[in-house]
């Protein structure tokens, strides 16, 4: 089996955060945003599944799982967010939330 | 093995790519699967077959369900992809762009003096859950005090107000 580089992993898992974060700043529906939340955190936890490989260890696979628990838990919140928020103003745009700047 | 690694990134990062320029929300949804799919490859390669089975599972099988399932809740029909489209101007992609590349320049900068990888290990499902049964049993009861936690949360914020 050949080496994988280790650095390249860790150089996709920054290419994917920065799609992610891309995605975080420019949309507007709010859906798309927490798709991209997503995107953040699995890139997180590929970088920790890499620093496992290189090391060896299990310890970055139960980061990971932990990162899955979180991710999962955070979908569910948002998502039950988004239905209220759609149910109270009809609209997927997160800036109708700007009511409260005064 | 390598070729594998190289397929499966360029396949995760242009599938991530029409993620975020996508403006129908049931294919961006279908290239995100496809990204994680492409992501859990990665995790078999780099020798995590237990993290592959579950990236698999949990993100693009159970995570991925439940956006659909408020997806088809929400009804989003033709109206909300013009919309899409007229929100996503090509001035907003600037800003974020620059702020993103300057972000991933710090990481490459800081990636740079790190030494060549060696032979990833195979580390199984045995090693995994000795360990998370073991030491970190904490860590596995605060996560399921968290996905309770969730659950409560989901249902109370989705419920029907009169």
């Amino acid at each position: 089996m050949e080496s994988i580089p280790y650095e390249h992993g860790l150089i996709l898992a920054s290419i994917l955060f920065s799609l992610g974060l891309i995605g975080v700043l420019t949309r507007r529906n709010i859906v798309f945003v927490l798709m991209s939340l997503e995107i953040m955190l699995n890139a997180s936890g590929l970088a920790f599944i890499v620093a496992a490989a290189r090391w060896g260890h299990a310890e970055g696979q139960i980061m990971f799982l932990m990162i899955l628990t979180l991710a999962a838990a955070e979908v569910a919140v948002g998502l039950g967010l988004i239905i209220q928020m759609y149910r109270r103003f009809q609209t997927v745009d997160i800036n109708v939330l700007s009511e409260m700047k005064g | 093995m390598i070729t594998l690694f190289y397929l499966a990134g360029a396949i995760a990062i242009i599938s991530t790519v029409a993620v975020i320029v996508q403006t129908n929300i049931v294919h961006a949804l279908i290239y995100l699967i496809l990204s994680l799919l492409a992501v859990a490859v990665i995790f078999y390669v780099l020798g995590a077959p237990f993290a592959a089975m579950l990236e698999a599972i949990v993100y693009a099988g159970a995570i991925m369900v439940l956006f659909l399932f408020v997806i088809m809740m929400l009804n989003l029909g033709q109206h909300t992809i013009d919309q899409e489209r007229s929100w996503l101007s090509l001035r907003g992609w600037i800003a974020p762009t620059i702020m993103a590349g300057l972000l991933l320049t710090n990481f490459l900068y800081v990636m740079d003096g790190i030494d060549h990888g060696v032979e990833p290990t195979r580390v199984g499902v045995l090693e995994v859950s000795v360990l998370l049964f073991g030491p970190y049993v904490l860590a596995v009861e605060l996560a399921s005090i968290l996905l309770l936690a969730g659950l409560v949360a989901a249902y109370h914020l989705a419920k029907k107000r009169d």
